[in-house]
């Protein structure tokens, strides 16, 4: 492979990592203003983590910069872990009665589920998880 | 550059998704719920709200009243008549504005009846015996007891439901949209959003029909 086509895969990996974070930023735009859900504190703090991931991943592709890795790994990691939480919050295995949103929006509360199985908490764990998973994948890349 | 051009054309790709999706969504969802979907319908309709007639209904008949007062009692028949006579239409939605003194005692009864599915059977039994218990001069409300085994409720029952808090915060609730919607008065009729500016059979029948002509243009 000849470097320009490596550094054009490259490039493809976080393009695609940045289209993740972005579509997971608009449907969370659309579910709380377009369908009216307001979103609980987790959701919050989950958002808080994807947000900047848009522009950040954005920042790094102009031009090409593995160093994009480092910065939004802590936030992609952080916002799986709240992610995971909820999803067990969600499921149940962790009692609701020990979690902080006591007061406004339940965290549990079941809004969608699509196609059977995919509620809003678990779309997040699935964006996060495949966002993580691109951003190894153009590590181990890039630092061979 | 290439690499710019993919993204540039990304992302405006992404915002007209979003952009059209949403007014997609809000189009189905206005299709679907009518007048339900505009901003402040829950002023009118709120979760609790006890209403009668198909969930598919475009017209919906929000009225306030009052157990206790006779006007209210009147329009019932008036009210069920427009509905029949366009059957699946027209959704009723009663709303608590309990205006006169202890009238809240007999929201609390039908609330309490609504949890033995005898709601409309209470309520016509109440509109139905209303004379021997409203009277302004004289107000008996405990006379009210005598009459309710006609609806077929256990009375009993009612007595120990009525007291629960959730009925008295729901009725708090619907007086706070009373008083949100200028309703100084019961009956205080709405027809999607629409108020009744003139008090009377003839304009309820106007402002219905104008609803109606609306929603169902054939």
């Amino acid at each position: 492979m000849t470097q320009s086509n490596k550094k054009s895969l490259s490039w493809n990996i976080l393009f695609l990592c940045w289209l993740v974070a972005s579509v997971s930023t608009m449907g969370s735009l659309f579910f709380s203003y377009v369908m009216g859900f307001a979103p609980c504190v987790l959701c919050w703090y989950q958002r808080i983590f994807l947000f900047p991931l848009v522009l950040i991943l954005a920042v790094g592709l102009f031009p090409l910069d593995r160093n994009v890795v480092k910065y939004a790994f802590p936030l992609a990691i952080a916002g799986w872990l709240t992610a995971a939480y909820h999803n067990l919050l969600y499921a149940g295995i962790i009692p609701e009665s020990i979690q902080p949103c006591s007061q406004g929006v339940s965290c549990t509360e079941e809004y969608i589920k699509l196609f059977g199985f995919l509620s809003i908490p678990m779309l997040s764990l699935l964006s996060f998880t495949t966002i993580i998973s691109l951003l190894i994948i153009l590590y181990r890349r890039t630092s061979k | 550059m290439k690499t710019h051009v993919i993204f540039g054309i990304t992302a405006v790709v992404l915002i007209i998704a979003f952009v059209v999706g949403s007014s997609y969504y809000k189009g189905k969802q206005s299709e679907k719920f009518g007048f339900m979907a505009q901003e402040n319908a829950e002023l009118f309709v709120r979760d609790h709200s006890q209403t009668l007639g198909s969930d598919d209904a475009k017209v919906y008949l929000i009225e306030f009243m009052d157990p206790a007062c006779e006007t209210c009692a009147a329009f019932s028949s008036f009210v069920k008549q427009m509905m029949d006579a366009n059957p699946g239409k027209i959704k009723l939605v009663i709303r608590y504005a309990p205006f006169h003194d202890g009238a809240d005692y007999f929201v609390k009864i039908l609330e309490a009846a609504k949890k033995q599915g005898k709601y409309w059977e209470t309520l016509a039994v109440m509109y139905g015996s209303q004379r021997y218990w409203a009277s302004h001069r004289n107000p008996q409300p405990q006379k009210i007891w005598q009459f309710l085994p006609k609806a077929g409720v256990d009375v009993e029952q009612i007595r120990r439901d009525m007291n629960d808090p959730a009925i008295a915060k729901l009725i708090d609730q619907d007086l706070a949209d009373a008083k949100t919607l200028n309703v100084r008065k019961t009956p205080g009729f709405f027809a999607n959003g629409k108020p009744l500016q003139n008090f009377g059979y003839q304009q309820l029948q106007q402002l219905v029909q104008s609803e109606l002509n609306a929603n169902y243009p054939n």
